[in-house]
């Protein structure tokens, strides 16, 4: 109970702040004029052929995180806790939506005045001011935050991951909202939002960086944070149902032609070679997964093949709008490969538990993904030359966008853990970890 | 009477039953099991991590037969289960003192 009051506490709190940014109407009217004077001079006007596939993206990306992310991860954690893995991704969608409308959305795409290379300002919490003919670029704003809600959400979700089997799920609600606000919201705003980032020069068109690296390394910290599971290496962890996870990495794959061919923000030529590299690529990883694993392991196996898709899905993030169908078949089968032997070999020999391996595929698949789009880069494409056509300072920008989220997301990762840790305590009790989340945290289980 | 328990593979059960109820066997009870003999078990692969199953499923059946038909139904079993290959199982004999079937109250052979 005591631990519950303090959760409520901080809710409370958090709500009392939001509330109060709301109210006051001078905040909110100072940083909304740079933005509705941007608005005047482009005049844009809406496109329903744009309006109607950004639709079909955003319904289709939410896909991605329930059922698609729960049934990848709930198929691979043992029978005991599947259901707290699927109860994690379907509470983090309802949270971080809370979450993105309250104040997320805000402070990744409004203008943060004197800190606006950091951060946005909060002119449009709970969507004030936004209407139905309030438009972003052709589509509706409406549609534009739905969409980007669908990519907050999926972010912490992947995290999950990494500590599967071992979270208090007071404590992950807490982490995810902070984490959201903390570390998700600045990200996106240094990328996609006008920031230090996007000035620069970095390329990251669906989320390579703001998406996949952040959670990756977020889940490496958890990882190392939490530690290993009850058992580790000694008892049998084996996937309970490995179909669960096939039809949940499908249904990822399908989802992210709404990911990245949405990441066009319209209609048109842009979206459709984000389409096709996306599918070149995914297909290239998962080949270059499975081979790989038949040479070092003898067999190829299902969840070695989905694992390369993924992993293929992550690296062509980035790129999808930059480089052309051969550089997507590279970068594919480069990240299959690498990513193969992040999770198995490096992982085994650091003796971390990121037990899903979200570092291993969305952290160095993204990282593989963000410096191959500055190798990659087309003109013909985007406007954006890489190192093969003779512009290798990309590459150095690129490690610079890939350095800076690392940096920010590692230390205001681990920072969020101590708080939660000191407010509800991280981990469950050895006793609810052995008998299983799913009867000691839900009361729920799978016979 | 008595009791032949058989712990045979699984995908053998149909052959098995069939070749009991042509001996005019009319009941057995299956139950889904897990063990080890010479076998031992086998080596599964998750992304590297490598895990040692020492109990494989089988699947045992236990069939109750008059002590003149025992030495039928267990040839039945045995060339019914039989693959040649390591993991076919095995088949126990066990003395039976009482049956009751307990719809009628009938008691011993008349209730098999």
């Amino acid at each position: 109970m005591v631990t519950l009051a303090k959760y409520l506490f901080a809710g409370v709190v958090m709500l009392a702040f939001l509330v109060l940014c709301y109210i006051d109407p001078a905040l909110a009217q100072e940083a909304a004029e740079p933005v509705a004077e941007a608005a005047e001079e482009a005049a844009p006007t809406l496109n329903t052929g744009d309006t109607a596939w950004m639709l079909t993206s955003t319904a289709i990306v939410l896909l991605m995180t329930i059922p698609g992310l729960a049934l990848f991860y709930g198929g691979m954690v043992r029978k005991k806790n599947v259901l707290s893995v699927v109860m994690q991704c379907f509470a983090i969608c309802c949270v971080i939506t809370i979450a993105w409308f309250a104040m997320g959305y805000s402070l990744a795409f409004t203008d943060g005045g004197g800190m606006n290379s950091y951060i946005g300002g909060l002119s449009k919490a709970f969507l004030k001011g936004v209407g139905i003919d309030t438009l972003t670029l052709t589509i509706p704003e409406s549609v534009f935050f739905t969409f980007q809600a669908t990519f907050a959400i999926i972010t912490p979700a992947l995290i999950v991951g990494a500590f599967v089997d071992r979270m208090k799920f007071s404590a992950l609600l807490l982490f995810m909202v902070l984490w959201s606000l903390v570390v998700y919201a600045p990200i996106t705003h240094w990328v996609w939002g006008g920031g230090f980032l996007a000035n620069a020069g970095v390329l990251d068109f669906a989320g390579g960086t703001v998406v996949h690296i952040n959670a990756g390394i977020a889940g490496l910290v958890c990882a190392i944070y939490l530690g290993r599971r009850s058992g580790y290496g000694t008892e049998n962890m084996a996937p309970h149902n490995l179909v669960y996870s096939v039809i949940g990495a499908s249904l990822l794959w399908v989802g992210w032609f709404g990911f990245n061919a949405g990441s066009a923000v319209a209609a048109n030529g842009a979206a459709g070679m984000a389409m096709a590299v996306t599918q070149i690529a995914t297909a290239a990883a998962a080949l270059g997964w499975m081979f790989t694993e038949w040479l070092i392991h003898k067999k190829p196996s299902i969840l070695g093949i989905i694992s390369g898709a993924v992993a293929g899905l992550v690296a062509i993030t980035p790129a999808a709008g930059f480089v052309e169908p051969m550089g997507a078949l590279w970068i594919g089968i480069a990240a299959g490969i690498i990513c193969f032997f992040a999770s198995t070999t490096v992982k085994k020999a650091l003796g971390y538990d990121d037990s899903l391996d979200v570092f291993g595929i969305h952290g160095v698949g993204g990282i593989v993904g963000a410096i191959l789009t500055g190798v990659f880069a087309a003109e013909a494409i985007a406007g954006k030359t890489g190192l093969l056509e003779g512009n290798a300072g990309q590459v150095l920008t690129q490690i610079w966008g890939i350095t800076a989220t690392i940096v920010w997301c590692a230390v205001a990762t681990f920072v969020i853990l101590i708080i939660v840790n000191i407010l509800v305590g991280v981990r469950v009790s050895q006793a609810a970890e052995v008998e299983g989340l799913d009867i000691n945290l839900h009361g729920e289980v799978v016979q | 009477m008595k009791l032949v328990m058989a712990i045979i593979k699984p995908f053998k059960l149909d052959e098995v039953r069939q070749a009991l109820t042509e001996l005019g066997l009319q009941g057995m009870t299956v139950t889904e099991v897990k063990g080890y003999g010479r076998q031992k078990g086998h080596t599964e692969i998750y992304r590297g991590a490598e895990y040692a199953v020492n109990f494989l499923p089988k699947i045992k059946i236990e069939v109750v037969v008059p002590t003149k038909q025992v030495d039928k139904a267990v040839d039945a079993i045995v060339s019914a289960a039989k693959t040649g290959q390591i993991g076919d199982g095995k088949i126990f004999v066990v003395p039976v003192e009482q049956t009751v079937r307990i719809r009628t109250g009938e008691t011993n052979e008349s209730a098999l």
